[in-house]
Order: structure tokens, then C-alpha cells, then sequence
């Protein structure tokens, strides 16, 4: 492991980071003022992908398809959450996990009938191709800096909405004491509304920057789900900040183990036991340091719900 | 129990289905399939209507045990005297260790945390290499009852299912009616008042959750011989998630709504996928309406007609 292929990991790690974070924002603001647990989060995120690729493939140009893509992970967001979720609020949190978890399998295989089940692939857009120095000798894509930088952008835009506007504020008292905004004279389901749709358009962004690094596949957004939880929970739900740094953590974590496991266990097993156990301990390797967080911590890194 | 005729009858039917005609081998197959979901969905049950425990990693503990089944098979044990103890045991001390850290969580946080652990499980199960890594692992027999290849017949493998799943409901019946029980019960709808009248909720817990385990140990060493084949797969968050549907859908109140709900999910999910290729395109909708609209389940609704 040389110094600069740890850096690229390092890198590609942040930027599996700022991906999850875009997608654990409106995961974390759902279920931190809605107390709403969406499984189906993650198939926004694939939604996104899909509608990405297909008005890219459509108008010719990845920046339209991406300029397309908002406006329509925001009203497949917004049907969702008209068609179903709203009548899942008042339920209890198994409710919620299962009715999701059906919007799940309908969406999975509603892609595949659409698009068909084989990965599309989505070409870099020509203003991002190639590589720029990043240390002597050593080239980084262009377009994954940009997805770190738009990631970066997106995130302090999220943070000015909601630490220093009118509704960001109203967010976040939401995520404290739901009940006691809408007291006070808030229309609370308004509020659920919007942060809902803003949270589908986030994932549905994150979709559409991952579509030309990952194939575009049905099923794509189960495991950035399960990783935006994760991200979650550790985080502390309903806080965009822990989401923040435990996205990160989370994309390091995962990213750096995979390149170092396998080599540290090559020092006391065989090379190929070695390459097999150490992708699983790498994968494992988020999840035992949630486990070992909330052992520690039950409420995440930066509880919002004061008691 | 002025119901407790359904579940009888139900087991009845299941009793007697071999002889009116279901005794193909494609029937039995499929019945068995359904029995051992249904005990799984039992244990299960019993955690999530009993103690309140909404695990979502509870295909990980049908799944250790299913392993440990593939994993003697692979070192040439196939005695049940050694493989069915082996079995339970390890979904038992692999449910302990994880619920020991589980069970300091709650609500949400429980739900996630069992889930990470599941997850866990998975990725173990993927790079187990030796016995078939991500592609999974073809049993060489099915386990030998002293001596004998008693369970290749299907009649007799349909029966141990049956007599397995009727056991697992009535222990699970006689635990909760049982003074443990009433603490897990009194534990689920108020924990401090518990703990106010001088017991702590935890250790109660504890039993409860590694108990379950071990029965879905039990149900996963039946799902390994059934089939003949373990992989991954059988420990996916989506087989939790479609457990936990089982017992909704049967209605987690009452122990066998989760045998009413595993028959029914199966034979379901099995009818829609013989009429059309993208049947998930009507299952997710309808688990969603099931959801939304039958409260209670389907043990609510014969309850409610009946009681």
C-alpha cells in the first residue's frame, strides 16, 4: 500500500461520503421531524439514477438530463408521499417499515419493466472526462472532484436552509418537539410535505451524480440505503451535521477497508483466504463500528431529541 | 381463547393436505416452505407481538442455523443428534451476543441495530469461501436421523415440519402465558413501571431474544434440509423484512396470525409469480394496502367476525 494509492482511496472514500450524505439528509430530516421511517429512501436514490440516465440518453446532454432529473425525482417524491406515506405518519414504526418496504419491491421491478434489468451505463459528461494531477505522477478523474465539490456545495446549502432560514428553523424545531410546532400554529403537514419532497430530491441528486461512476441497476439503492442508516444512526437522527460527519466516517471506513483489510490479513493467511475474508471483514467493518457507537452512544454522535 | 379453532384448523388442513390430492412433490415442497417460514415468523412473533421487539434481523438467526447445517454437511456430519442441537445452538449464542448489545437500544435504534447485525451475518456468510462464498453451498444429503435417510421422504419431511411448526407456536404460547412472559408483556407496554415493581427488563429480554433465535435456528436447519442448499440469501435484510410481513400480515397480536400469514405470503407470492413474469409489480402494492388497511391483521379480521 504506497502513499498514493492510499490517497486515491482516501478520495474515492470521501466521495462515497458525500453521496451517502446527500441521500442520509433527507433520510435523517424525515425521520427526525416525521419520526417516519422510509425504507424506500434508497429506491428514490435509484429513481434518480434511472431518470438521470434516461433524459441524458433523451436530450442527448448529461446536464439536461440532470436539470430534468430534479424536477422529476422531486414529483415522483411528492406522489409517494401523497399516494402513500401520508397515511403511514400516525403509525407506528413496523407500519412504516413495511409499507415502504412494499414501495420497495414495486419500484425495483418497475424500473427493471421500464429499462429492463441490465445495468445502463451513463457517459461522463465531456466538460469532466479525464484526469487532473493531483500529486506528481498521479491522476484523479475530474468528474469524481466535481462530484465531491457539488456534494460539498450541496451540503453548505443545506446547512445555510436550515440553521439560517425561516423554514430551516421551523425543521429544526420540528425534529425536537413535532407536537409543539404544530401548537404553536405551524402547519406541521405542510412542513412534513416539503422537507419530504426536499429530502426525495436530495436522494434523487446523489442518483444522478453516482449514475456515471456506478452502473445504473435496479436493486442500486438497497445497499445505499442500508449505508444511509447506518449513516444515520450513528449520526444521531435528525441531525444534518452528525449525518455530515458520520457519512463521511462511513465512506472512509468502508472505502480504506476494502483496499486495506485484504493486505492486512495477507500478513497471517494465504493470499486468496485472505482477499475473500477481507472483503467481508471491510464490508463488515461499518457495522461493527455502528454497533460499537450505539453500544457506547444509543442515541447517535449528536442527539437532537433532548430526553 | 375462544379463537384458538383457526390455527387448529390450519394445522389441521396442513395435516390432512397430503391426502386430498396436495401430495405432489411440487405441493409438498411448497407447503414446507411455507410451514418453515411460518415457524420462523412464530419465533418472531413471539419477539414482536410478546416483547415488543421489532427485530429486523431475524432471517440472520434462521440463516446461522441453516449454515451450520451446510458447514457439518461440508465436514461430513450429517447425524441429526449432532446437527440439530448445532443448529439451534449457534442461532442461540449468535442471537445472545447480538442482543446483549441490541437490547440496550430501542424503537428505532432497535430496529436498525438488529438490522446491522443481520447485515453482519450476510457479508460473514458471503465470504465463507469453503462452503460456497456469494453463490451458496449444495447440501450433499439431507441430515441422517440415526442412521436412516428418513427425511428424503417427503411425506415424513412434511410431518417433521408440521409436528416442528405446531411445537414452536405452543412453546411460544406457553412462554408468554407463563410469569416470564407477563414480564416480557408488562415489559413491552411499560418498562419503568417493571422496573418499578422491582424487575429489570433486560435480562427478561435477553432470554426472550436469544429463545427466538434459537427457534429460528430450528426453522433454518428445516429451510437447509428442504431445499438442500444454503446461500447468503436466506440472511438478507429482505428475508427479515418479509418475515416481519408474515407476522403483520397475519396480525402480531396473536401468535398463530404469523402461521396465517407465512401460509398466505407464500402461496401468494408463489400464485402471482405463475401468472406474470413482473408479479412484484402487484405484491409491493398489495403488502402496502395491506398495511394501510388491514389493521390487525388477517387474525384481526377472522377475530373481529368471529369474537
Amino acid at each position: 500500500m504506497t502513499t498514493q494509492l492510499l490517497l486515491v482511496q482516501a478520495l474515492n472514500g470521501l466521495q462515497l461520503g458525500i453521496l451517502l450524505f446527500l441521500v442520509a439528509a433527507g433520510l435523517t430530516l424525515v425521520f427526525g421531524v416525521m419520526d417516519f421511517i422510509n425504507l424506500a429512501h434508497g429506491v428514490q436514490y435509484m429513481l434518480g439514477a434511472y431518470l438521470g440516465a434516461a433524459l441524458a440518453a433523451a436530450t442527448g446532454s448529461f446536464w439536461l438530463g440532470l436539470v430534468l432529473a430534479l424536477p422529476a425525482a422531486l414529483a415522483a417524491g411528492l406522489l409517494l408521499e401523497v399516494l402513500v406515506f401520508r397515511h403511514l405518519y400516525a403509525r407506528d414504526h413496523l407500519a412504516q417499515v413495511l409499507a415502504t418496504f412494499g414501495v420497495i419491491l414495486f419500484l425495483n421491478e418497475g424500473v427493471k419493466v421500464v429499462w429492463g434489468a441490465a445495468p445502463l451505463q451513463v457517459a461522463i459528461p465531456s466538460l469532466l472526462e479525464g484526469g487532473i494531477e493531483i500529486m506528481p505522477g498521479l491522476q484523479y478523474p475530474v468528474y469524481r472532484v466535481a462530484v465531491l465539490g457539488a456534494g460539498l456545495a450541496t451540503g453548505a446549502l443545506l446547512w445555510w436552509l436550515v440553521e439560517r432560514t425561516k423554514v430551516g428553523m421551523l425543521v429544526r424545531a420540528g425534529a425536537s418537539n413535532a407536537p409543539m410546532v404544530s401548537a404553536l400554529g405551524v402547519d406541521i403537514n405542510r412542513l412534513f410535505t416539503l422537507v419530504f419532497a426536499f429530502g426525495a430530491m436530495l436522494a434523487g441528486f446523489a442518483g444522478v451524480l453516482a449514475g456515471p461512476i456506478f452502473s445504473v441497476e435496479p436493486g442500486m439503492g438497497d445497499n445505499v440505503l442500508i449505508l444511509a442508516f447506518v449513516v444515520i444512526v450513528i449520526g444521531g437522527i435528525g441531525s444534518i451535521r452528525g449525518a455530515f460527519i458520520a457519512a463521511l466516517l462511513v465512506g472512509l471506513i468502508d472505502t480504506l477497508g476494502k483496499s486495506v483489510a485484504p493486505d492486512l490479513l495477507r500478513l497471517v493467511l494465504d493470499p486468496s483466504a485472505a482477499r475473500q475474508a477481507g472483503a467481508a471483514l471491510a464490508s463488515m467493518l461499518v457495522y461493527v463500528a455502528m454497533a460499537a457507537i450505539l453500544a457506547f452512544r444509543p442515541a447517535g454522535l449528536f442527539p437532537v431529541r433532548g430526553g | 381463547m375462544r379463537e384458538a379453532w383457526l390455527p387448529l384448523a390450519v394445522l389441521a388442513a396442513l395435516g390432512v393436505a397430503p391426502l386430498l390430492g396436495f401430495g405432489g412433490s411440487y405441493e409438498l415442497t411448497l407447503l414446507a416452505r411455507a410451514m418453515i417460514l411460518g415457524m420462523a415468523a412464530v419465533s418472531l412473533a413471539f419477539l414482536v407481538g410478546g416483547a415488543g421487539l421489532v427485530s429486523l434481523g431475524h432471517a440472520a438467526a434462521v440463516g446461522v442455523g441453516a449454515y451450520a447445517v451446510a458447514i457439518l454437511d461440508a465436514h461430513g456430519v450429517t447425524d441429526a443428534a449432532r446437527v440439530v442441537p448445532a443448529a439451534i445452538g449457534a442461532a442461540a449464542v449468535f442471537s445472545m451476543l447480538t442482543g446483549a448489545i441490541a437490547i440496550r437500544t430501542s424503537g428505532v435504534h432497535f430496529i436498525m441495530i438488529t438490522l446491522a447485525f443481520g447485515q453482519m451475518a450476510f457479508f460473514t456468510a458471503s465470504s465463507l469461501a469453503a462452503y460456497g462464498g456469494d453463490d451458496g453451498y449444495t447440501l450433499y444429503s439431507r441430515t441422517e436421523v440415526a442412521g436412516t435417510r428418513l427425511l428424503e421422504n417427503r411425506l415424513v419431511f412434511h410431518y417433521l415440519c408440521l409436528g416442528l411448526l405446531a411445537l414452536t407456536w405452543a412453546a411460544c404460547a406457553m412462554l408468554l402465558a407463563s410469569r416470564f412472559g407477563r414480564v416480557l408483556r408488562a415489559a413491552r407496554e411499560n418498562a419503568q413501571r417493571v422496573e418499578a415493581v422491582g424487575l429489570a427488563p433486560y435480562p427478561f429480554r435477553l432470554v426472550g431474544y436469544t429463545l427466538a433465535g434459537a427457534m429460528g435456528g430450528l426453522a433454518g436447519f428445516l429451510l437447509a434440509n428442504a431445499t438442500e442448499f444454503v446461500s447468503p440469501a436466506t440472511l438478507s435484510w429482505q428475508r427479515s423484512g418479509e418475515l416481519l410481513f408474515m407476522v403483520i400480515l397475519g396480525g402480531a397480536g396473536r401468535l398463530w396470525g404469523a402461521i396465517l400469514g407465512a401460509l398466505v405470503f407464500v402461496l401468494l407470492e408463489t400464485w402471482l409469480a405463475q401468472q406474470m413474469q413482473h408479479w412484484k409489480l402487484v405484491f409491493g402494492p398489495l403488502l402496502v394496502l395491506a398495511v394501510i388497511f388491514l389493521r390487525g391483521g388477517l387474525a384481526g379480521v377472522v377475530a373481529r367476525r368471529h369474537g
